[in-house]
């Protein structure tokens, strides 16, 4: 899956977006184009917040408590979060991650 | 009294599942919140939700009502639906949107275009205002004649003024919002040539027999072969058109509106009147859907999260009549502020149920509510309408398949007026 190359790249939260913690996960609401988006799962939050931290989006699915088996479904929804500029590319010390 | 049926008691909430179905259990903060600062309105439409004319003594003052945004920015309520009567003319609104705007809450406000001249036109076209705030104006018909009927005299130039000044001032995609009716539900390709004339995008949402909106719902709500035109045009035209997801009771026609298809009265919906007191929805003006007072200990995030009211809406609701229906799962019921103000069960159809039952459920035995309280002027206004005169015309299943990311339900999802 094309998604997948995602999983070795470093990402991390647009600043533009807030994350509203709710029962089921949390809601993110991004200021700039003003979406909404629900993060259905406590782990998806847990992976979107430890992004930044942590050297590439593997080790913070890692991080998260996240299955290897469920990494395939959890790079195509932060493949969606990052279409509406939810999360974003990170720049490294090697320079920019190629998206 | 109960305001809903029996159900069975307090479950846990499950993981994962629907997003409706988390929704149904309620949000630790609304997602739609209305926010009439004043009851106080220079027009006196036929329909007023919320029967305004007269500004409330008790009416928040300044600071109140800017301690009532730092509290919705300690929420994290990212946008608040602002309202009235009409709004602008509280002397201090304009201060209390850059207050909003200044406190990371975006504003989208309503208005019949009064206030709107082309010097604050240009303001909200400014870089003060971020982009966070979006404008409303209100237009019950493309024509002058079909507007004014409902909204009184001189309501459709003034409208169409206000539409003009924005564009000049160059306010990018204003929302021209049109409450569909009998009158004008044949004019859904005028509204939308209207719309892009002044680039503006077309808003419809559902009458409700709310406020001042119960005298005339019985002559102005759509008849049910236009609620089947409205569908179709919605079908086959309406991707860009906002509906606040209002009209998922016409679901039941077959396919799905998009959006969110419950009632979010008291889930992720709610109402904050001019003097602090929140409802369950801006619908449900009542006595029986009081939550409580902002201005109580607490504030409002107590009455959000714990008022007995909201609780009890989050409860889960047995379908009654309709949990035999096969479209129950898209039309659930329909809107529960319809059906109290029609004099309905709560647990039955809708008034306008697209399969017949509400006429059935509205020819029985039924006891219209009394109104619990009406700020209209009791003298007429020279603007007022008259409704004598026309002659001529007459919400998520979205999410289901997506387990981590949901969907965008857009800033306005969950019945905001
Ligand atoms: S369905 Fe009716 S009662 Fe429920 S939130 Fe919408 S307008 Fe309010
Ligand atoms: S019977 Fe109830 S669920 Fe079925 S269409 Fe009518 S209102 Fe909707």
């Amino acid at each position: 899956m094309l998604d997948e190359a995602i999983l070795d790249q470093a990402w991390t939260l647009s600043p533009s977006v807030a994350l509203r913690p709710e029962p089921f996960g949390a809601l993110a609401y991004h200021f700039g184009n003003r979406k909404l988006t629900f993060l259905k799962r406590p782990e998806l939050v847990a992976v979107v917040r430890a992004l930044g931290e942590q050297p590439d989006v593997r080790s913070a699915l890692v991080a998260a408590g996240v299955p290897a088996a469920q990494h395939g479904a959890y790079a195509d929804a932060l493949a969606r979060l990052a279409d509406t500029d939810m999360i974003r590319p990170r720049e490294t010390d090697q320079g920019r991650a190629v998206a | 009294m109960t305001i809903a049926p029996a159900r069975p008691s307090s479950p846990t909430r499950p993981v994962g599942g629907t997003l409706v179905e988390q929704f149904e259990l309620g949000l630790d903060a609304p997602i739609c919140l209305t926010w009439e600062l004043t009851y106080a309105c220079n027009l006196a439409c036929a329909h007023c939700l919320s029967s305004s004319g007269r500004r409330d003594p008790r009416e928040l003052s300044t600071a109140q009502a800017e301690a009532v945004i730092d509290e919705l920015q300690r929420m994290q309520v990212f946008y608040v639906n602002i309202g009235g009567g009409e709004p602008t003319i509280r002397p201090d609104f304009w201060h209390l949107l850059e207050y909003a705007v200044g406190h990371q809450v975006g504003v989208k406000f309503s208005t019949n275009g009064v206030r709107l001249t082309p010097e604050r036109a240009a303001f909200l076209a400014s870089p003060a205002c971020h982009g966070y705030v979006d404008v409303q104006i209100s237009l019950d018909g493309a024509t002058a004649e079909v507007n004014d009927y409902v909204r009184g005299p001189g309501s459709y130039d003034m409208a169409l003024t206000a539409l003009q000044n924005l564009q000049d001032a160059g306010f990018d995609d204003v929302k021209i919002s049109v409450v569909c009716t009998r009158q004008n539900i044949g004019q859904l390709d005028e509204f939308q040539a209207l719309a892009d004339r002044f680039g503006a995008t077309l808003r419809l949402t559902r009458l409700r027999p709310s406020g001042r909106g119960a005298d005339v719902w019985d002559e102005l709500h759509p008849l049910p072969h236009q609620q089947r035109e409205l569908y179709d045009w919605l079908l086959a035209k309406g991707d860009d058109v906002l509906t606040g997801d209002s009209f998922f009771h016409l679901s039941a026609f077959g396919e799905a509106l998009p959006g969110l298809n419950l009632c979010g009265a008291g889930r992720v919906v709610c109402l904050i009147d001019p003097v602090g007191d929140v409802y369950a929805c801006p619908f449900a003006i009542h006595d029986e859907f009081l939550a409580g007072n902002l201005l109580a200990p607490g504030g409002f995030q107590r009455v959000w999260q714990d008022s007995e009211l909201f609780t009890e809406l989050r409860s889960p609701q047995t379908g009654g009549a309709c949990a035999k229906c096969q479209f129950y799962d898209t039309c659930r019921g329909g809107c529960m502020a319809a059906k109290f103000f029609t004099g309905l069960p709560l647990d039955g159809p809708d008034p306008e149920c697209v399969q017949g039952y509400g006429e059935q459920a509205l020819s029985a035995d039924r006891t219209v509510p009394a109104a619990s309280q009406d700020h209209s002027r009791s003298t007429p206004t020279r603007n007022q309408p008259v409704m004598l005169t026309l002659m001529s015309r007459p919400p998520v299943s979205a999410c289901a398949e997506s387990p981590l990311a949901g969907f965008d339900p857009g800033p306005t999802a969950g019945c905001c007026p």
